[in-house]
């Protein structure tokens, strides 16, 4: 008896945290009629967000891509002093509130910021311009990346990296025959997930750049700027952005089935890592 | 052929490396685990980079601290065979041979029979096939150095047989210096021309596996090689014997010479066992329960009181061998050999 009723309570419990997590999705598309939802795709404030959106976000992963893999290979594959604290100043974005990080851009890059005269000297204005919301994105963003790459990273077993130089290959082709076909499943993970945080930059973005329609408004900034100018609207772009999610998660699933997880990889021996002097 | 040279000192956690060695032939570093010998092999091939020292194969200079030389892991000529096979899981057993040089993969493929296996990953390949993957690989680079770490540990006691008569042949072919680290001493003794007895980061004895059984250079070196260790006190009868009392109480003779505390190395092949007490050449006898009885191959393994004896299966049987009852183990005098103790 008391067991069927703590089957129940679980049942219950999960049933309704489901229905909690999936209503207000569900709710976007059967507000109104999916016809409808389409037809508001067309509109134009609609059309130049998503191309604001698509822009910066691509820009903003080609930085983050860029300039997140070096860093977390070195993070992952060196120890040296002040390692843990290097790492943790990577991680700071995912933990600041969105509103700080865009004030904290706009008294960086600002006009009147800390780097605002130099920029102007060279003839540079950021703020309110689509290189603004780039930057903001990449900010935000850049952790969950980096993140999951020094996770891959560590995860590729020392001696493959050592017997791959025994085997004459140097440090450039090491990285790029072994190291990162063997990290790419993590990698693109990690990818997919900054991807999608950057698509849905609200915070920083309105701080750092504001909301100009067709130079900085994005996706989310457009839901809110037309919240209360045409619910239909707001609706058709968030329908929209929860496919982009769906679609970027799927494939989340999808990159953690690659063939050769580390777990594939043959065990770790008493080689240590490999120090690149 | 270029010989490798190779004396340096490495820091490691607990204690400091410190080797010297000439290598012409092959060569094996034995020695219980967390001794430093995979981390000899680390220092000749590149992988970490020993502050003082000096490595080179014939003319050719790996390191020397002194003119602060040092060549990186590519750039030295050295096939390293690691103890997992460290095979690259997501490339196929011909991309794995051809990474070190496409040109002789397929050579290399057919020398070590796994052409049949080139379009294959290393995650479907069984132990055996593993390491020959491995062996083609590092070969295929045409190393002028060849360096293998625990070349059997990862084998089953069924394929290491096979296994250890065919790396022997393969090495015994290729002539090039080799260094095989292992902790076992018997596959040390039947793939190397000179044993290596390493312990805490040094050489205990440098010596051909024949000697190092003849020839102990201390107590660890002879448990190591299989021996029996019995502790006792040594007094001088004569010119010719000395009176060992163990510490177990019985008496022990031996030919060798010794003096206060020693031990005695007796093999167990040495050993003759019994179950009645007979008169006959061996001096020494000691009696006790049989505490063991262990077939190993077409031998067993029989320990008498402090002492094991090996014997054939056959003689085991007819003496109907088992555990729990009494036996008389013999040995010569002149089958001992005494080792100063610490």
């Amino acid at each position: 008896m008391r067991r069927a009723l703590l089957a129940l309570a679980y049942f219950l419990a999960s049933g309704v945290a489901l229905a909690f997590l999936v209503l207000p999705i569900v709710a976007i598309f059967v507000h109104v009629s999916p016809g409808r939802l389409i037809d508001q795709l067309s509109n134009p404030v609609v059309r130049d967000a998503l191309v604001v959106s698509l822009k910066t976000t691509l820009i903003a992963q080609v930085l983050v891509l860029g300039f997140g893999t070096p860093t977390a290979y070195l993070l992952a594959s060196r120890r040296f002093p002040g390692r843990s604290l290097c790492v943790t100043l990577v991680e700071l974005p995912l933990v600041l509130p969105p509103a700080v990080a865009g004030i904290g851009l706009l008294v960086a890059f600002g006009r009147f910021g800390l780097l605002g005269g130099a920029l102007r000297s060279v003839g540079i204005t950021l703020p309110f311009t689509q290189a603004a919301v780039t930057i903001a994105v990449a900010f935000v963003s850049s952790p969950l990346y980096v993140r999951q790459a020094i996770a891959a990273f560590e995860a590729v077993d020392p001696n493959l990296v050592a017997a791959s130089r025994t085997l004459g290959a140097g440090p450039a082709r090491t990285f790029f025959r072994v190291v990162l076909p063997l990290a790419r499943g993590g990698l693109g993970a990690g990818e997919a997930l900054a991807f999608a945080r950057g698509l849905g930059e609200f915070g920083a973005t309105i701080m750092f750049a504001g909301s100009l329609q067709g130079v900085t408004q994005t996706l989310p900034l457009a839901i809110y700027a037309q919240f209360e100018v045409n619910l239909d609207v707001t609706l058709a772009i968030s329908a929209l952005l929860v496919l982009i999610s769906l679609a970027l998660l799927i494939s989340l699933k999808l990159a953690s089935l690659w063939p050769w997880q580390p777990s594939e990889q043959t065990s770790r021996s008493r080689f240590g890592s490999l120090s690149w002097s | 052929m270029a010989a490798l040279r190779a004396d340096f000192t490495l820091p490691l956690r607990f204690f400091e490396l410190e080797l010297a060695l000439e290598v012409d032939r092959t060569v094996a570093l034995v020695g219980p685990s967390g001794a430093g010998k995979t981390s000899v092999l680390r220092a000749i091939a590149g992988l970490v980079r020993p502050p003082r020292g000096r490595i080179a194969l014939g003319d050719e200079l790996w390191l020397d601290s002194e003119r602060r030389l040092f060549r990186k892991p590519d750039e030295r000529r050295v096939g390293l065979v690691f103890q997992e096979y460290a095979l690259f899981p997501h490339l196929t057993v011909r991309q794995n041979v051809a990474y070190a040089g496409k040109e002789r993969a397929g050579e290399y493929l057919e020398r070590f029979r796994i052409s049949h296996l080139a379009d294959v990953r290393p995650t479907a390949l069984s132990g055996g096939e593993r390491q020959r993957v491995a062996l083609a690989r590092a070969l295929a680079r045409g190393p002028g150095l060849i360096l293998l770490d625990e070349p059997l540990s990862a084998l089953d006691a069924h394929t290491k047989g096979t296994v250890r008569a065919e790396l022997q042949e393969l090495l015994h072919e290729l002539a090039l210096p080799t260094i095989l680290v292992s902790h076992d001493f018997e596959d040390a003794a039947a793939l190397a021309d000179q044993v290596g007895v390493i312990v805490d980061g040094r050489l205990r004895q440098f010596a051909s596996p024949s000697e190092l059984v003849d020839r102990p250079a201390d107590p660890f070196v002879a448990s190591f090689t299989g021996a029996n260790l019995l502790r006792g006190k040594a007094r001088r009868l004569d010119d010719d014997m000395t009176l060992i009392q163990l510490d177990t109480g019985e008496l022990v003779y031996s030919t060798d010479w010794g003096e206060g505390e020693v031990g005695v190395v007796v093999y167990p092949w040495e050993v003759s066992v019994g179950r009645l007490h007979q008169q006959d050449s061996a001096m020494n006898l000691i009696r006790g329960e049989i505490r063991s009885v262990v077939a190993v191959g077409n031998r067993v393994r029989v320990r008498v009181g402090p002492i094991t004896a090996e014997v054939t299966t056959s003689s085991a049987e007819k003496l109907e061998l088992a555990r729990g009852g009494t036996a008389f183990a013999t040995f010569k005098a002149t089958g001992t050999r005494l080792v100063p103790l610490a």
